[in-house]
């Protein structure tokens, strides 16, 4: 079997000592975690180790010397051999290196219980040095070492993805050796806050023993972070209670507020407000990525808002932009009139019914006459309206789009009724038509067995029935022509506000610390590691250097995206296509609730 | 090490080179050609010959600018995503198979499988335009069924093909690993005469359409 030490890199150089670490359960490996240098008193060390694992709750023990020998130190041979009996254990590895050679060499004895002597196998150098005497005398066969360099510190802060939460399932395997490796460094951050300004009676080696690393900054943030939390809930709490006095909770209040944009949209931030500023530190890695990102993504939306107002709010251009409003919808309705009129001569060619033609065009060109007039009244408001609305973008550019979002669909509310009235109509004469065909052929729809039937109709049954059919039938085109006209500009202006919605959801929901921590500290997200081949001197066991493999940008993107009540397409373009040639009345966008974790 | 000469799905010319660290850990490297001047140049002259063409009929300039421009990001995007320089196995006794691509700009992606995934590694054949290719793949566990495969990773997932007699690919990979010493040949258990006929391993499943069942 192979023996794996995973040996950080901060100690290829310590002074000798005593290997503290951690032994793999079923995996034959050993990691370790520092080097507690001479001289120390064994009875302190015992102490200490028993400390530090109740603190971080990793079974850490000693797991054999060090020895770097400098001029001064000799016959430290018997010395580390004698350590074995103070610190009882299965194994005890001796790894000793010489200054100028960059191998190590490892002795490893086993205290076999049983028969109560020691058995001792020396690691050999090379496979063609094995003979068969040495392995016949004692009867165990050879055991070979790979030593593997790992940067404690990188290794400490980094995360394997894909991630594990909680309780393992015992009926799955168990964690795999590199996870554990990595579980056993993260947890034994304890064990790293001993350095060598201490005045403790114990000196160690690891990657902070040279001080403790720390950033002001960082702690002055989470000194000031508690009361801006109770600041922040307090202010939460008296918006939750005004949004739940019971007037908004009337009926059409509510189903207003579900379907503005708006109210969706400052329900998802008091949601985001709720995690960020509850008071409990984050549990668990996923915990600390989701607030991070959604504190990130908050910032940005407000600093994108402020930008916004500081554009729109100078130069006068909030006047000019109502100043143009008018007009712009003072000219739709007149495209549309004249729409109306040429649908009422012969469009295309086609040649519409009269009768029907003058009524549908009549029927909608009051309506537009209706809105004209409603806009027109509103016109002394709308730079006062679009006054306070571009101050909603200081909560966010979120809200200033969803208001936009939600203005637009005010504004084109008439082609959203001609849509209706069109599509209402067309899905009439289709149902009939294809009803009337059916008994054209003799057949029925059986409600019952939902499927076709064949029915014997009475004459007088037929004859009217045939009669409609005739004139459904041919007045098919006009219909036909007026649904298509007003389900084109029902679409066109359903994309702009898919567009609105698109973009608000990708500012919600795209994680920026994720992103911006694989750019400037990839080491953070692990996929995986990589290994290297250490060129070594011949005769020494093998080193490896085992370096962190980031996660590649698009899973970061897929892993730690924020939930959000995402737009997006309820049908696939076949259902689209079938349901518009239908009648049925189309909602293309489709809010799905938050998920919940 | 190898003296026979390999080429690829395309004819060209590659090199195995096997290196050992260790008695338990070995490195295969496949190396590609470099980039050829000639072609380079080749491909260079005729893109803007024709945007000299099509300008001294238009007297457009933007069509030379944007010539230029065109071929330097193909280059740099060929060099960087498409060329592979070099590919390389890694296997380390009891701790699991590295497998990296090195593409022609230094960009290199590393992909590492533990032990403990691996179920078993296997030559799997798949079919390719109108031959029949043989790759090699790993086969990885099933984390919620332990007799399950989960998926098949193959390797040296470039286009290549090596003509490499069956006996010497039974040395390389025999010694190799010591954990992982099956190799079957799905349903020729023992064909020794299949040595006789020069077996195209297939290392080419660079699109993800090629996931093949195995029968693992």
């Amino acid at each position: 079997m192979v023996l794996k030490i995973f040996f950080p890199q901060c100690c290829n150089r310590a002074d000798s000592g005593l290997l503290v670490g951690r032994w793999i359960a079923g995996h034959d490996s050993a990691v370790v975690l520092a080097v507690i240098h001479y001289p120390f008193i064994p009875g302190q060390v015992k102490q200490y180790i028993q400390q530090m694992q109740a603190q971080s709750g990793v079974e850490l023990s000693v797991l054999g010397s060090w020895s770097l020998p400098k001029d001064d130190q000799e016959g430290m041979e018997s010395f580390l051999r004698d350590l074995s009996t103070i610190f009882p254990q299965e194994r005890w590895l001796q790894i000793s290196r010489q200054v100028g050679k960059t191998g190590f060499t490892c002795d490893i004895l086993n205290r076999d219980q049983t028969d109560g002597r020691e058995v001792q196998q020396k690691v050999k150098k090379k496979e063609d040095e094995k003979t068969d005497g040495e392995a016949g005398a004692e009867g165990e066969e050879e055991e070979k070492v790979i030593f593997v360099h790992y940067e404690q510190r990188k290794v400490m802060l980094s995360q394997l993805h894909p991630i594990e939460n909680g309780v393992p399932d015992p009926k799955t395997d168990p964690p795999s050796e590199l996870r554990q490796m990595f579980q056993t460094v993260a947890r034994s951050h304890p064990l790293f806050f001993l350095d060598k300004y201490d005045d403790g009676p114990l000196k160690s080696t690891h990657w902070q023993s040279e001080g403790r690393e720390a950033s002001i900054i960082v702690e002055l943030l989470k000194q000031a972070s508690v009361p801006l939390c109770l600041l922040i809930s307090w202010l939460l709490s008296i918006w939750t209670w005004i949004c739940n006095i019971r007037i908004f909770s009337l009926y059409p209040l509510r189903f207003l507020s579900s379907k503005l944009s708006t109210c969706v949209q400052l329900s998802y931030r008091t949601e985001h407000m709720r995690t960020l500023s509850s008071p409990k530190p984050a549990a668990g890695h996923t915990q600390f990525m989701r607030k991070a990102n959604i504190l990130v993504s908050f910032l940005v939306d407000v600093a994108l808002g402020m930008l916004l107002i500081s554009w729109l709010y100078r130069d006068n251009h909030i006047p000019m932009l109502a100043n143009t409003l008018v007009p712009a919808a003072d000219h739709v309705a007149k495209e549309l009139e004249e729409l109306l009129q040429w649908l009422m001569g012969a469009p295309a060619g086609l040649k519409m019914n009269r009768a029907l033609d003058q009524v549908l065009g009549r029927f909608f060109l009051y309506h537009i006459h209706l809105w004209i007039s409603y806009i027109h009244l509103m016109s002394p408001f709308i730079e006062g309206i679009l006054w306070y609305g571009g101050l909603s973008a200081c909560l966010g550019l979120t809200f200033a789009l969803s208001l936009l979002s939600d203005m637009v669909a005010l504004l084109t509310f008439h082609i959203y009724c001609f849509y209706v009235y069109g599509a209402r109509l067309y899905c009439l004469k289709i149902y009939g038509l294809s009803s009337l065909w059916r008994l054209f052929r003799g057949k029925k729809w059986n409600v019952l067995r939902q499927r076709v039937d064949s029915c014997s109709y009475d004459l007088d049954q037929l004859f009217i029935g045939t009669l409609l059919f005739t004139i459904l039938l041919f007045l098919l085109p006009t219909t036909a022509l007026y649904y298509l006209v007003f389900t084109l500009l029902r679409l066109g202006v359903v994309l702009f506000q898919g567009v609105l919605h698109l973009s608000v959801d990708f500012i919600n929901s795209f994680p920026l610390f994720a992103v911006g921590l694989r750019v400037c500290r990839p080491y953070r997200l692990a996929e995986g590691v990589k290994f290297r081949v250490l060129c070594d001197e011949p005769g020494t066991a093998l080193h490896l250097l085992m370096e962190i493999n980031p996660l590649k940008c698009s899973t970061v993107v897929q892993t730690y995206r924020t939930p959000t009540y995402s737009c997006y397409p309820k049908d696939s373009w076949a259902a689209l296509v079938k349901k518009l040639f239908v009648g049925e009345l189309i909602y293309p966008w489709r809010h799905k609730t938050t998920k919940t974790d | 090490m190898e003296d026979e000469a390999f080429t690829d799905i395309n004819g060209k010319a590659i090199f195995l080179d096997c290196q050992s660290h260790s008695s338990f850990c070995r490195e295969f490297t496949v190396s590609s050609p470099k980039v050829s001047i000639g072609k380079v140049m080749v491909y260079t002259c005729s893109v803007w010959l024709l945007a000299y063409a099509v300008f001294f009929f238009t007297q457009n300039t933007a069509v030379l600018s944007s010539a230029i421009l065109i071929t330097l990001v193909g280059m740099m995007l060929h060099i960087h995503f498409v060329k592979v320089d070099h590919e390389s196995l890694l296997v380390i006794g009891s701790l699991g198979i590295q497998v990296s691509s090195s593409y022609a700009s230094g960009r290199e992606t590393t992909t590492f499988i533990e032990m403990s995934k691996i179920k078993d590694i296997v030559i799997n054949e798949a079919i390719y335009m109108h031959q029949i290719i043989y790759y090699l793949c790993v086969l990885l566990k099933d984390p919620s069924e332990p007799n399950a495969v989960s998926s098949v990773v193959p390797l040296f997932q470039v286009r290549m093909m090596h003509n490499v007699l069956i006996s010497q690919m039974e040395t390389c990979f025999w010694k190799a690993s010591l954990h992982l010493e099956r190799l079957y040949f799905p349903g020729k258990a023992s064909n020794k005469h299949i040595v006789n006929h020069s077996i195209l391993f297939l290392m080419n499943i660079v699109s993800l359409s090629f996931r093949v069942q195995s029968r693992g």
